[in-house]
């Protein structure tokens, strides 16, 4: 089922549910929700309810959900005619149930948000599977638009992620800082250990999904300086991974541009991809932030730490709340501590 | 330490949780002498801001003495008293440089999760979500501060707490408010809310030049404090028809500059009550604008919407063609505090801002969980809870 399908569907148990109490117990409703009970406030419920189960059953029978979406908005208009109706003040209880709502609702607005596209942008592909961003003559390059063309596949698929960000620092400093490929585990949370062999290649030791451990030997395959850095798995290795990273400078004196292209294959091929979901590691997300830590600790030394966070990325979190004697946090892959 | 914690929509209590310490060498630990309760802690209590999680400790306006530093901490040390503003910034990324401090792009850990609801992340809060990075908040006894040197605020002696206490968060604010509107010789400016941050806006509104400011609100207490305070004149938005009495003391004009001092949970004594919170029930609305709505079609034509009101996600019927058509602009803000602090602090060692006018009930840090409860049902004429840890 397609993303859009899966939010139609989802607006549509919502709508179910909603629409039954509004129709069936319009007065109770309107009590939850703060409203006192009276004729007109009844009816405009009631109203609202019937258009909800109208929707609902659209949203969920239907194949192209797009009309039943449209009769929302409909209804949206149904509503503001409603509201033309006068009505006496002091009449509704602000403060008496604001907490029966809430919760979750933050949620669910991100993922209307990200049915909407609007957290889509970050397009992890330009169709074609590989390949760098197309360069506009300058040596600039531009990334894929990844709109309207969203790979479902992620990292550990395969297809290769893009990330940027700027970080307020010269090309120069932060090639020189990624050149030094130990420092890598310092803001890639997955990565324990680099060790240089020689010029060109390095030892990778890294933490898999699970708690499993992976090493692999890699060369670097391209170094100009202060501008781009590619490396790649030597062949047989366990993990088959390959990179590379720009240095652009950023327009306005903003420092520079970081361009990241990641490969890589997962020991477990698609067992591992499905693992790696279902703990939550969305590889593309996990990018993000590695490059966002870089950023901290070129532009202010070191990672930001909170009480809640173990440098994991997972929406329940350790409660914002000291930490107990002899509990210690991790920010990336290296203990707080050392800078 | 005792702390106030969240342990659930509508529930804070205090209770006993570990002693904070350094995690980073940047950090300080402060002894905090005076919190207060915020109206955004209000959005937290009742569950309007996502990722609150049972154990997160409340409070982002807090001060108190520097007890312990963090090995890189330059300008600190221990015994300075010090404000500690509500958002964290680092003081280097490009947005610290531009003042924009309350979006540093580097003290959120979360900040996967600010760009999921927001586009882009937003700067650590304490107490304040997870989405704003979990910094466990001041409503406490100690608290850690992170980033010390770009964010705490020295404060001189022969200052009391409640002179300064409100320079972490709602004087700046309801300053940045003012400052956002532009005020030129002549304006009237109108002010949606008068809690807090609202009084504080009209306070800054005439600092900052206006002829007459417009307070708007349905508590007679706290319209009486805006008239005997701050000057301001008063319209009861349930006895009054807002937008026909501001037309009218406007000879028909309409305030120059509005200012949205209210947020996500405004309250309106219209069936638009009904329809919103029916709304928000169904989830494709977080918000409720019923002022920020007013304001827009207040505000004169080629006027200025200032909206310092928390919003947390999405809002409906917003009347964009209002906006466009009688081209308004809309300026908004969590507080850039850092920028606004030692100015403001001047001025109220000048004796030009006395803040303490707004404080209606002192208490313990034991007692915060009442003070949540008088200062959200407006209870004994409520204004502004301090507590003193
Ligand atoms: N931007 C920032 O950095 C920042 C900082 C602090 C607080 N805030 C926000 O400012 C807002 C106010 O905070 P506060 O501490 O003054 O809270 P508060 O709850 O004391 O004040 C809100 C006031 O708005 C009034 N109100 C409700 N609906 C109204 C309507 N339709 N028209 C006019 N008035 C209405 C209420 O009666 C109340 O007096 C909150 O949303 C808070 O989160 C923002
Ligand atoms: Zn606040
Ligand atoms: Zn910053």
């Amino acid at each position: 089922m397609s993303n859009d399908q899966t939010i139609a569907r989802s607006l549509g148990y919502l709508s179910l549910g909603l629409g039954l109490s509004q129709l069936l117990a319009p007065r109770q409703f309107a009590q939850t929700i703060g409203v006192r009970d009276r004729s007109d406030t009844t009816t405009l419920v009631r109203l609202i309810g019937a258009r909800e189960l109208l929707a609902a059953a659209g949203l969920l029978t239907s194949r192209n959900p797009a009309p039943w979406v449209w009769l929302r908005v409909g209804g949206d208009l149904m509503d503001l005619a409603l509201l033309g109706r006068a009505a006496s003040a002091n009449d509704n209880e602000q403060d008496r149930v604001s907490g029966a709502l809430a919760g979750t609702v933050g949620i669910t607005a991100v993922d209307v948000l990200s049915g909407l596209g609007v957290s889509g942008q970050n397009g992890n592909g330009n169709g074609n599977g590989h390949g760098h961003g197309a360069s506009n003559g300058n040596g600039r390059s531009v990334a894929g638009s990844g709109i309207g063309e969203r790979i479902q596949e992620t990292v550990f698929g395969g297809k290769p992620v893009r990330k940027s960000i700027t970080i307020g620092r010269s090309p120069g400093e932060v090639y020189a800082y990624w050149r030094q490929l130990e420092n890598l585990p310092r803001f890639m949370r997955h990565l324990e250990e680099v060790d240089e062999l020689d010029e060109r290649r390095s030892h990778w030791v890294a933490t898999a999904p699970m708690g499993m451990r992976v090493e692999w030997d890699a060369e670097i395959t391209n170094d100009i300086e202060d501008t781009e850095i590619s490396w790649r798995s030597v062949a047989d290795s366990a993990v088959r991974h390959e990179g590379t990273v720009r240095f652009v400078p950023a327009p306005g004196g903003r420092g520079t541009e970081v361009h990241v292209e990641l490969t890589y294959q997962p020991p477990a091929g698609p067992v591992g991809v499905a693992i790696a979901k279902l703990t939550g590691e969305e590889p593309e997300q996990q990018i993000s932030e590695d490059l966002r830590r870089l950023k901290q600790v070129l532009e202010t030394g070191g990672v930001a730490v909170s009480e809640a966070t173990r440098g994991e990325r997972r929406l329940r979190q350790r409660p914002a709340q000291p930490l107990e004697p002899g509990e210690s946090v991790t920010r990336g892959a290296s203990p707080v501590g050392a800078r | 330490m005792k702390a106030n914690v969240w342990t659930g929509k509508n529930s804070v209590e205090v209770l006993d949780v570990p002693d904070p310490r350094i995690l980073d060498s940047r950090d300080v630990i402060v002894d905090v002498t005076s919190a207060a309760i915020c109206g955004s802690d209000l959005h937290l209590l009742h569950g309007f801001v996502p990722t609150m999680q049972k154990g997160d400790v409340m409070g982002h306006e807090f001060m108190g003495r520097v007890v312990e530093v963090g090995s890189d901490v330059q300008t600190l040390k221990t015994g300075d008293r010090v404000v500690v503003p509500f958002p964290i910034s680092c003081g280097s990324c490009w947005s610290c440089q531009q003042g924009l401090y309350a979006v540093c792009e580097n003290t959120n850990p979360n900040s996967w999760m600010a760009e999921k609801f927001f586009g882009h992340s937003t700067a650590g809060v304490y107490g304040y979500s997870h989405l704003t990075g979990g910094y466990a908040g001041g409503q406490a006894e100690y608290v850690r501060a992170p980033f010390a040197d770009a964010n705490a605020l020295k404060i001189p002696e022969g200052l009391t707490d409640e002179q300064v206490l409100f320079l972490g968060d709602i004087l700046p604010t309801g300053y940045m408010g003012a400052e956002m509107c532009d005020i030129q010789p002549g304006e009237v400016v109108a002010v949606w809310g008068a809690g807090p941050v609202g009084q504080f806006a009209m306070l800054s509104a005439y600092l900052l030049g206006a002829e007459r400011v417009i307070g708007i609100d349905r508590y007679e207490y706290r319209l009486a404090l805006a008239r005997e305070h701050v000057g301001a004149e008063t319209i009861n938005y349930e006895q009054q028809d807002v937008l026909e009495t501001l037309r009218e003391l406007t000879g028909g004009r309409g305030p120059d500059k509005v200012i949205d001092a209210v947020g996500m949970e405004a309250h309106s004594p219209r069936p638009d009550y009904a329809y919103d919170r029916v709304k928000q029930m169904m989830k494709i609305e977080t918000d409720r604008p019923f002022a920020l709505r007013e304001a827009i079609m207040a505000v004169r034509s080629g006027g200025v919407v200032s909206v310092i009101g928390v919003y947390g996600g999405l809002v409906d019927k917003f009347p964009m063609g209002s906006v466009m058509n009688r081209g308004l602009t809309i300026r908004s803000g969590q507080c850039h505090v850092q920028r606004y602090m030692q100015p403001l602090l001047d001025r109220i060692q000048a004796g030009e801002i006395d803040p303490t006018f707004i404080i209606s009930h002192r208490l313990p840090l034991a007692e915060a969980p009442h003070g949540y409860e008088l200062f959200r049902n407006k209870l004994d004429n409520c204004e502004k809870v301090v507590l003193s840890a």
